[in-house]
C-alpha cells in the first residue's frame, strides 16, 4: 500500500534470504553465526523504483529519465520540445538547489516540480515519487525525470521511469563516454547535444558513436542541436514511436 | 559521491536482519561489488566506517568481493569474464551475449552475535 497517496499498488513480495541457522529453532544459540542473505544492497529503491513505474503505467504515462552533466542541455530539450507540437508532457525537476529548472519550464506552460536534493548527487525512487504525486498524471502522455546534473551517482539508481536518456555536449568533448560507461551502459537512447558547435571543437561524433556502441550494441543515437527544429522533431518522433509500443 | 548514499542502504538492511535474528551485534558484513556498479570501492569502505559508528555495525568488519564482469555468450554457450566494459564476446565476437554478475552490488553475508 502505497503511503503518501493511499493507492493501492501492493508492493511485491521479497523473499530471497535464506538463513542457514535461526535463532528461534535454537534458543541456546548465543555465540555468533552466519546467515547468507544475498540481496540487492538498492533493493528498497528498486522496490519503490517499481511502484513508481506501477503508477506511471496505471495512467498510461511513459516516464524517461533524463540524465547527463550538468550543463549538457537537459533543461534547453525540454524548452525546445515544448515549442513544437507534440505530446503532453511534465517534468520533475532534480537540483541539489534553486527551482530555476521548473521556473524555465512552467514559463513554457508546461507542469513541473522540482525537487532540492540539498547535497544528494542523484535522484532516488522515493524522492520522484513525491515529484509524481505533485504530476497531473491524468492530463499528461509523458513525464520526463530531469535528474541532478552528473554522470556517475544517478547511473547506480533506477527511479521507476520506462527508459534512460543520457545526453553528451559537443563542448564535453567525445572521450565522456569512454569516461563514464556505467551511465552510456544504462542509456536507451544518446543525444549529442549543441551539435551547431561542432564546427568549433573537436568532438569526433564517429567515434562517440562507436564508443557508445561497445558499452551497449543496440543503443539508439540522435544527433541534436537546439538551433535546428528538425534534430528535435526526430527526438519527439522517437518518444512518439516507443509510446506507440506501449499503447 | 553516492557511496554514502549506498552504505545507509546497507546499513539499514543490516538493522533488519540484526533485529530478525536477535542479534545484538554484527561482527561481519560480506558485499559483493560489481566491477561496474558505478561504485568507488575505496569511497564505499570509507562511507562504510565513517556511517557504521553507533549502529548495529559499530564493530562490524567489512569484506568487500569484488565481482568482475561476467557474461554469458549464447553462441559459444560459455561464460567469459571482461576485462574492458565492451559488451562482445571476446571469443567470438558475437552481441548475443548476457550480462551474468558484475554490475550490481549485493549483500551477501553477515556474521552476528
Amino acid at each position: 500500500m502505497c503511503q503518501d497517496c493511499g493507492c493501492s499498488i501492493t508492493e511485491t513480495e521479497h523473499h530471497h534470504h535464506h538463513e542457514h541457522q535461526n535463532v528461534h529453532d535454537n534458543p541456546q544459540l548465543n555465540d555468533s553465526k552466519t546467515i547468507e542473505v544475498i540481496t540487492k544492497i538498492l533493493d528498497k529503491n528498486d522496490q519503490e523504483a517499481g511502484h513508481n513505474r506501477s503508477h506511471f503505467d496505471n495512467h498510461n504515462v511513459l516516464a524517461i529519465n533524463l540524465m547527463s552533466s550538468p550543463g549538457s542541455g537537459k533543461t534547453s530539450l525540454l524548452e525546445a520540445i515544448a515549442d513544437q507540437e507534440s505530446f503532453k508532457f511534465g517534468v520533475i525537476e532534480g537540483d541539489l538547489e534553486t527551482s530555476r529548472d521548473a521556473d524555465r519550464i512552467i514559463a513554457k506552460g508546461i507542469p513541473a516540480y522540482q525537487i532540492q536534493t540539498g547535497t544528494a548527487c542523484h535522484l532516488d525512487a522515493f524522492m520522484v515519487h513525491k515529484g509524481l504525486h505533485a504530476m497531473p498524471l491524468e492530463e499528461i502522455d509523458v513525464c520526463f525525470i530531469e535528474n541532478v546534473g552528473n554522470l556517475v551517482c544517478p547511473a547506480s539508481y533506477d527511479v521507476g521511469s520506462h527508459l534512460n536518456v543520457v545526453l553528451v555536449s559537443v563542448p564535453e568533448g567525445d572521450d565522456k563516454i569512454e569516461k563514464y560507461p556505467v551511465m552510456f551502459r544504462k542509456a536507451d537512447l544518446i543525444l549529442i547535444t549543441k551539435t551547431d558547435l561542432l564546427p568549433y571543437f573537436d568532438f569526433d561524433v564517429e567515434s562517440a558513436k562507436a564508443a557508445a556502441r561497445k558499452l551497449k550494441p543496440n543503443v539508439d543515437i540522435i544527433e541534436v542541436s537546439t538551433k535546428q527544429s528538425d534534430t528535435i522533431k526526430k527526438v519527439i518522433n522517437w518518444i512518439e514511436f516507443k509510446r506507440s509500443l506501449r499503447d | 559521491m553516492h557511496e554514502y548514499s549506498i552504505v545507509q542502504a546497507l546499513l539499514e538492511q543490516c538493522q533488519t536482519h540484526a533485529q530478525a535474528n536477535d542479534a545484538t551485534k554484527i561482527t561481519e558484513v560480506t558485499v559483493k561489488i560489481g566491477a561496474q556498479s558505478g561504485v568507488e570501492l575505496h569511497l564505499f569502505e570509507v562511507a562504510f566506517d565513517t556511517f557504521k559508528e553507533k549502529t548495529i555495525c559499530d564493530e562490524a568488519n567489512l569484506i568487500i568481493e569484488h565481482q568482475p564482469l561476467l557474461i554469458y555468450c549464447n553462441d559459444c554457450a560459455q561464460e567469459y569474464t571482461l576485462e574492458k566494459p565492451e559488451y562482445v564476446c571476446p571469443e567470438c565476437q558475437s552481441l548475443y551475449i548476457k550480462v551474468v554478475d558484475g554490475e550490481d552490488m549485493y549483500l551477501m553475508r553477515l556474521e552476528m552475535e
